[in-house]
């Protein structure tokens, strides 16, 4: 008899719980929705009235004179995307691929760690040290101001290596040992094998990885607001000053009001539009692998 | 929250407590239900934190809330540490956001004062506004280099993107670079409508969001020119004289300095109570008379002998 209370009073508690995870769960979505339902119900009407060519394509971001072409910054952010990418992809792949299929259980074990501390580093301490050494050192080096899509791109590459380096890890060990050796005993070098067995096999994932630093590297601000110079136009070169769709938001909003304040959502619904189609690409990826396993 | 239905709420929380004491007493002589003891430690602390926050919120004390221009920001905050000094009890809350946030918060009176550095627009007249002090705007360059003086006109064009080489204006052969504050600052609402007038500044300029680094940018960079409040400069940058004028306090007085704004403090209605009160002490003597230490310029004195 005792028992049998003991087992309903466990189930009773496992409701409880069940019950109060759900509202936890339920109220992280219901975060999500307010947050998309205020961006748009802020950023849509204006986005409306001007036109939303106007908005794409127009190259004058002048909110005192009600002209709010978003075109240079989100060339901005692409292009400072695309630069972090460059520099980021390249290091990350090449890192977890030595951590994975080349170095010792010991330095692997020591180096992971260490990698994915980056990713606890502020961002701001990336701005400001960006700042301090990286802008002086191209200004020096390479002329202009030093604030630049350059330094923007490098401080992003190093801020989602740590993103690229994890999930590749991953993936790359998802590929079952039974590849290796069949490429192995095939005749192939360690190299060889990486090159046409490990990597092909644990590609979605490597894209998945990719995707998602490069989400990390659109979303970011304060880093790049302390580097990229901010100028509302579209770059000529590495070395000019650029601003991001992200940079535009947290630059103005401080003193913006009435229409400028709300072109300055309108920025966010952009951002965030832009950010979805990134996610889902990153999710369809992730899923392509799974389906493969 | 009144004493009742503090009263009723602390008794509920007694006997939300005394519930999960017993529970968590019961779960420990049961070992499978180890976990839940987490549970019940977190919320019987969530709950705790609740009691103490809502008893926070009962100790009121006399309060007002000034916001606004974060060029005002500073000195503000040392305005009101003297004043809360002087009437103990009283908690001032200086908060930043800029001239147009400031300027909405009075409206909406979330704020009992708003701070302002640009003038008002139009639409924005009904406020009451007192001028609490002026303050200087000063064109700065990199203590190195060779151009000290420019006329408006030269500035304007540097702004604009006409001028790009400091070589026309008698300095080295490098490309200037010209820092900014964003749009919508005081700051730079000011310098559009002193310097710029109707032109446009270059879309090519450095975009900055606050005076210090500004100056910061500046003070490394040997070839930047940018804007900041008088007020901030320090021995790091230079100050360029308009037209041969150094922007002194004496001539900004004789008005031959010309680059200069007012701080504005706003209410919705005419002042009275204690941000009447806060209003007058930082028109006093008092504080006007430590004003041009800051770098700021005492209203009297303006009023006094010059009229704008």
């Amino acid at each position: 008899m005792a028992g049998g209370n003991m087992i309903a009073r466990h189930e009773g508690s496992d409701r409880l719980i069940k019950i109060s995870l759900l509202v936890v769960a339920f109220s992280a979505v219901s975060v999500l929705v307010i947050i998309t339902i205020f961006i748009f119900e802020q950023g849509l009407p204006i986005m409306m009235k001007y036109g939303l060519k106007n908005f794409l394509l127009g190259q004058n971001w002048f909110p005192s004179e009600k002209s709010f072409g978003l075109l240079p910054m989100i060339v901005g952010s692409l292009l400072v995307t695309l630069g972090a990418l460059v520099i980021g992809v390249p290091l990350g792949l090449a890192s977890a691929i030595f951590l994975t299929e080349f170095s010792n259980r010991r330095v692997s074990r020591f180096l992971k760690p260490v990698i994915e501390l980056l990713a606890g580093i502020p961002s701001v301490v990336y701005g400001f040290l960006g700042l301090m050494f990286l802008v002086p050192f191209i200004r020096e080096k390479f002329g202009g101001s030093g604030l630049s899509v350059l330094a923007a791109s490098i401080i992003l590459g190093i801020m989602i290596l740590p993103t690229i380096i994890s999930i590749s890890i991953d993936s790359i060990r998802a590929v079952p040992d039974s590849y290796r050796e069949g490429s192995i005993a095939l005749g192939a070098t360690r190299w060889q094998t990486v090159r046409m067995v490990v990597l092909p096999a644990a590609r979605s994932g490597l894209v998945a990885g990719i995707i998602l630093g490069m989400g990390r590297a659109i979303g970011e601000t304060m880093a790049v607001i302390m580097v990229a110079g901010n100028a509302a136009d579209i770059p000529g070169s590495l070395l000019a000053p650029v601003r991001t769709l992200t940079s535009n938001i947290a630059l103005e909003m401080a003193y913006a009001s009435g229409e400028h304040r709300e072109a300055l959502f309108a920025t966010g619904v952009v951002l965030f539009v832009i950010i979805m189609i990134l996610n889902f690409l990153a999710n369809l990826a992730a899923r392509k692998q799974y389906r493969k396993k | 929250m009144n004493a009742e239905s503090k009263k009723y709420f602390q008794g509920f929380l007694r006997r939300g407590c005394q519930i999960f004491f017993v529970r968590a007493f019961i779960s420990r002589h049961q070992s499978q239900l180890r976990p839940l003891n987490f549970t019940t430690w977190f919320l019987i602390l969530a709950c705790c934190s609740f009691l103490l926050s809502s008893c926070r919120l009962h100790s009121g004390s006399e309060e007002i809330t000034v916001a606004g221009s974060t060029s005002i920001q500073p000195f503000a905050d040392e305005w009101a540490e003297l004043f809360m000094r002087k009437k103990p009890g009283l908690v001032i809350n200086i908060q930043g956001g800029g001239s147009s946030a400031g300027i909405m918060a009075v409206r909406e009176g979330s704020a009992d004062i708003g701070m302002s550095s640009r003038e008002l627009k139009d639409d924005e007249k009904s406020l009451s506004e007192i001028i609490v002090a002026y303050d200087g705007l000063a064109i700065i360059v990199h203590p190195s280099n060779p151009v000290s003086s420019l006329t408006i006109d030269q500035v304007r064009s540097i702004f604009a993107g006409e001028i790009v080489s400091w070589k026309i204006l008698n300095g080295v052969d490098k490309n200037i670079t010209v820092v900014v504050r964003e749009e919508g600052s005081g700051t730079r609402g000011a310098f559009q409508e002193m310097v710029m007038g109707q032109r446009r500044i270059s879309k090519k300029a450095i975009v900055e969001d606050s005076n210090g680094v500004v100056r910061e940018i500046v003070s490394h960079d040997r070839n930047s020119i940018g804007f900041i409040s008088l007020g901030l400069v320090n021995d790091k940058v230079k100050a360029i004289a308009q037209d041969g004028i150094e922007p002194t306090e004496e001539a900004i007085l004789k008005r031959e300095y010309r680059l200069i704004r007012p701080f504005l403090f706003l209410t919705r209605e005419k002042p009275e109570g204690l941000p009447e009160e806060f209003i007058d002490f930082v028109l006093s003597d008092e504080i006007q008379s430590r004003l041009p230490q800051d770098g700021l310029i005492p209203v009297k004195k303006i009023m006094a002998g010059h009229r704008f």
